[in-house]
């Protein structure tokens, strides 16, 4: 060995310094340079938890708490905490099959091994008592506490309506919502969910590697406080509704009751009704699709969502209309043949001729087809479509043909038909009053609401104008009314021409021909009128509108039964017993009542 | 001359000093990756940062009794302490206890030790006593052998023990022989076999096959010297080529899962942030957001919420790039390539060929655990499970450590005493 490799210690040297440079100029470029693993570490150890406010309550007009919120629990799952686990017995603690287990566990594992995910959602108190005994042996499994609509009171479920898991489309729409939040999917829940949804909060907390909390983040500076839902305050009367609902049992139909001073709903029976508590929590997803294939739809709200020719309760239209036309005067008479009378026949037997208060009190359908045949012809206006369009006019003013865009949702607008339509069935110029015969007596094109028949009969009880239907008075104090709603609508009828139409609905109850008379409540003076709805599917429905008492009215309805036949059977005694509720709060005539609510017209049809 | 106290006169206070600055890094740096709020205390012997103080103590004792031992003690026993410790590695193999898959410790009590630390020892002496030998040639085959036999009996041992990572090391031993006139061609040849294996695992082996075609035609074509040995040319080309197309064979056989899955993060053919690749993912992560001055002592949420795993001992960098940034990186970074440095010059420095072949064993061990220890957390090599010296925790890697160092640090110190 002769040759000295010393000179060979630079390149070792050279070697051992290259590398230190290489790893600091690395070591530079991640914590220097790159401010991505600042994040990701933030990422790590930050978790964000929501802190969920209680939605907002739900009172009627007398205070009586309607909704609230009660605790419940979503089961959460990290599955890389999940050990091995008796899993037949995990599945039947909650109610669910092992394939459902397997379904949901791949779909977990999917999201995340880290993560928290929602395993079940909605574990009512009750079935959390349970669960918790045992869900010791379940290690990564835990319950993350929400809350659930709870109704003290089984009613006004369509009016309340229900809240559901947000869907993709109402969280692309609105940047509050995160997977597994809530929304008010219909009703007043679904109206008012800016107000009644409140605020979250956000507590930042630092996790470690297995997903444990550590402790707030910098003394929780960055934590935001969540905040209650505003409470709402309805004009229904929890009571009243109640009753409604009772006396609807085993019918088809609505009832709708309004205070005519305000416009506020009192009552909004639709019937079929469900029990509002099958729509909340794990259940409700099964209960939905049970109501959903019910044939009697119990989902449907026919107070907003049926529309229904109105029939004789539509006469009284017509006298306004005639009366503010100048072509009908309190002792306008018409000659009646009864059924022989051409082109409507009538279907009352009564004196003839006879004048607008009879005429209204009796029904009679040729008076009211000469009623509308001088409005259509009327020497006033310029031909028949001038003379059609002005009584279009006067009929929207009263509200029909429109939606009042109040806060109810999926409302109806019905249907006034136009001169254009019939411009086109007819061709122009090829239809007169006798075309269109069937509008004097509410059948034909028109369809209405029962929300919008009651609207009716605030405008009839106010002598010409309304205050547009709502249900909520005022949200968060009870003196924070909504100013919108308190706005006055005038119609285009002056209200002298309302006092002979009061008198002839007085009639409908007192006089001795009156189609109501038996339904009469000694002691308070009711208004009303009966409809008896021709209908193509079936019985006619029975229809009654009415508002109480004459010189003072505190409460206007409309009833649909239907396919139940005369508006006097069915739809006015129970007007007559909610008028009776609401004024005196007993029942005096249990007869009548247990009639009511014994008569099942739903098997029978 | 021979008075005890020249010992403090003429050992290299530098590297003593970096010693202590490496150690001291370490135990504080354990401190924060195992810091615990029940446990405040940094001497609290029920943490590792307390069982820290007790290794660091008792090393202290080591180097002193290194120090007063004769340094011809070393030279004169070299063989047996070698033949001592590679019984030890077939004693572990039998008698040891498995810990996360390796049967690498001997337990007594509570108390573990790892021999394969001290065989990083043992073997640098062995090699330096075997070519201080004055007829130790190494154009000769039979000076080759035994000098690649005495690196392989670890090597070997070490494996059947199935801590690959600690068998590596001995790798590193080649810089010795490289520096004690080894042809470079060898670590030529062999760095080119590791890139054509890189490379057969990235690129389609045909492209590699005709880029090799190409590279002998011109070598062919530009040597003209060399075209009489064109069978040599030839015969580079086969073997390059059997290399490439048995690597495949190679890696799906002789490695190990989790070992082709690290190299497969390494090369980004796999990106599995969850598995194979967290660790490395969790390391980058902690050094990268300690940012230019690091997050704080004891602020490190990474290593504090245990996201990097291993924390105290493989990867205890990151704590130090997490909580101290890239200054903290800076200082370990420049600590170590100046002890390396340093130690350079000492081995330099012998008169004895001895000392120098010793020497240079530490550094280059030394340097081989560094390079890879820390070039895993950055993600620049595949995860190698090796401590970190004089910083990582552990009683046997610091006290092998201290002994390696410590034993050419006498030598140096007795460098005049001696020939």
């Amino acid at each position: 060995m002769n040759r000295n490799f010393s000179d060979r210690k630079y390149i070792i040297l050279g070697f051992f310094i290259i590398v230190g440079v290489i790893y600091l100029v690395r070591l530079f470029y991640l914590q220097v340079l790159d401010d991505s693993y600042i994040l990701s570490a933030e990422s790590n150890v930050l978790r964000k938890n929501t802190i969920y406010p209680n939605r907002g309550l739900i009172y009627d007009r007398n205070n009586k708490l309607l909704v609230y919120d009660e605790a419940a629990y979503d089961l959460m799952v990290i599955p890389r905490q999940v050990k091995e686990m008796d899993t037949t017995d995990f599945c039947s603690l909650l109610y669910i099959s092992d394939s459902a287990f397997d379904v949901k566990m791949a779909r977990v594992k999917k999201y995340s091994w880290y993560k928290p995910s929602l395993f079940v959602a909605q574990i009512t108190k009750e079935e959390f008592g349970y669960i918790e005994e045992k869900l010791y042996k379940y290690p990564g499994f835990f319950v993350q506490s929400r809350s659930l609509r709870k109704y003290p009171y089984p009613i006004a479920s369509h009016t309340l309506g229900y809240i559901g898991e947000v869907n993709n489309r109402e969280i692309d729409k609105d940047p509050f919502y995160r997977m597994g939040d809530y929304i008010g999917k219909s009703g007043l829940e679904r109206f008012y969910e800016k107000e009644l949804r409140g605020k979250k909060g956000v507590e930042i907390v630092m996790v470690d590697v297995h997903n444990r909390e550590q402790g707030s983040y910098r003394n929780g500076r960055y934590d935001t406080v969540s905040e209650q839902g505003k409470n709402l305050y309805l004009s229904i009367d929890a009571e009243l509704q109640a009753y409604g609902e009772r006396l609807m049992q085993n019918k088809l139909g609505s009832i709708v009751a309004i205070d005519p001073k305000t416009g506020g709903i009192l009552a909004f029976v639709t019937s079929p009704v469900y029990d509002p508590n099958l729509l909340v929590g794990r259940v409700r997803g099964k209960n939905f699709s049970k109501l959903m294939h019910d044939t009697l739809k119990p989902l449907l709200n026919r107070a907003i969502m049926g529309t229904y020719p109105p029939g004789s309760t539509f006469k009284i239209v017509n006298a306004l209309v005639g009366l503010q036309e100048g072509v009908l005067h309190e002792g306008t008479s018409y000659y009646c043949y009864g059924p022989a009378t051409k082109p409507i026949r009538c279907t009352h037997n009564h004196t003839s001729p006879l004048e607008l208060v009879e005429g209204i009190e009796q029904s009679c359908n040729p008076y009211f087809w000469n009623v509308f045949r001088s409005i259509i012809n009327n020497p006033k206006h310029n031909g028949v479509v001038e003379c059609f369009n002005s009584w279009r006019n006067h009929v929207t003013s009263i509200g029909f043909g429109t939606k009042f865009n109040t806060d109810i949702p999926f409302e109806q607008g019905g249907n006034i038909p136009t001169s254009e339509v019939y411009n086109k069935i007819y061709s122009e110029g090829h239809w007169n009053a006798l075309t269109i015969r069937s509008l004097a007596i509410g059948q034909g094109e028109i369809l209405v609401t029962p929300l919008q028949l009651a609207n009716l009969v605030v405008v009839i009880a106010n002598k010409g104008f309304y205050y547009p239907p709502h249900l909520v008075r005022a949200i968060e104090s009870k003196d924070n009314k909504i100013k919108e709603f308190n706005s006055k609508i005038v119609t285009s009828i002056e209200s002298r021409h309302f006092d002979v139409v009061q008198e002839a609905m007085l009639d409908v109850f007192e006089g001795d021909h009156g189609t109501a008379r038996w339904s009469k409540l000694p002691g308070v003076k009711i208004c009303g009128k009966t409809g008896t709805v021709q209908n193509p599917h079936g019985k006619d429905h029975s229809m009654f509108i009415a508002f109480a008492p004459l010189d003072n009215p505190q409460i206007a309805m409309s009833v649909i039964v239907e396919n139940s036949g005369y508006g006097s059977t069915w739809a006015a005694p129970i007007a007559s017993l909610m008028v009776e509720k609401y004024l005196n709060d007993t029942i005096t005539r249990p007869h009548i009542e247990k009639r009511m609510l014994e008569g099942n017209l739903i098997s029978a049809k | 001359m021979r008075q005890r106290t020249s010992i403090l006169q003429n050992i290299d206070w530098v590297t003593i000093f970096l010693y202590l600055l490496l150690v001291l890094i370490g135990w504080v740096n354990i401190y924060a990756a195992e810091y615990n709020i029940a446990h405040t205390s940094i001497f609290d012997k029920d943490m590792n940062y307390g069982k820290q103080m007790v290794w660091i103590l008792t090393s202290v004792f080591l180097i002193m009794l290194i120090l007063i031992i004769d340094a011809k003690f070393f030279t004169t026993f070299s063989w047996v302490i070698y033949i001592l410790v590679m019984g030890m590695l077939i004693g572990v193999l039998l008698f040891g206890r498995e810990i996360a898959g390796s049967k690498s410790w001997f337990q007594v009590g509570s108390f573990s030790l790892q021999p394969s630390e001290f065989a990083k020892f043992a073997t640098a002496l062995a090699l330096a006593k075997f070519i201080s030998k004055i007829n130790t040639d190494f154009t000769k085959l039979s000076s080759r052998i035994t000098a690649g036999g005495i690196i392989f009996v670890p090597i070997v041992l070490i494996l059947l023990q199935h801590d690959t990572g600690s068998a590596l090391v001995f790798i590193a031993l080649v810089l010795v022989l490289f520096r004690e006139g080894m042809s470079g061609t060898f670590l030529f040849i062999g760095l080119i076999a590791i890139v054509l294996f890189l490379l057969a695992l990235l690129v389609n082996k045909f492209i590699i096959l005709v880029v090799l075609v190409f590279n002998a035609a011109l070598v062919f074509y530009m040597f003209k010297k060399l075209r009489k040995k064109w069978i040599w040319i030839a015969g580079v080309f086969l073997i390059a080529s059997a290399w490439v197309f048995s690597v495949d064979y190679a890696f799906e056989n002789i490695l190990e899962t989790h070992q082709k899955k690290r190299i497969n993060v390494l090369l980004g053919i796999e990106k599995d942030i969850r598995g194979a690749g967290y660790n490395v993912h969790q390391s980058k992560i902690a050094i990268g957001s300690g940012g230019f001055s690091g997050k704080g002592f004891l602020q490190g949420t990474q290593t504090k919420y245990n996201f990097v795993p291993e924390q105290s001992t493989d990867f205890i960098f990151c704590t130090v790039g997490e909580e101290w940034g890239f200054v903290g990186s800076f200082v370990v970074i420049v600590l170590f390539v100046g002890l390396l440095a340093r130690l350079v010059i000492l081995a330099e420095r012998q008169r004895s060929k001895f000392s120098r072949v010793y020497g240079y064993g530490v550094a280059s061990i030394l340097f081989f655990h560094f390079a890879i220890n820390i070039g895993m957390t950055i993600g620049l090599f595949p995860v190698i499970g090796i401590p970190l010296p004089f910083i990582s925790y552990g009683g046997s890697s610091l006290w092998g450590f201290t002994i390696l160092l410590f034993v050419f640090l006498k030598q140096d110190s007795a460098r005049l005493e001696l020939l």
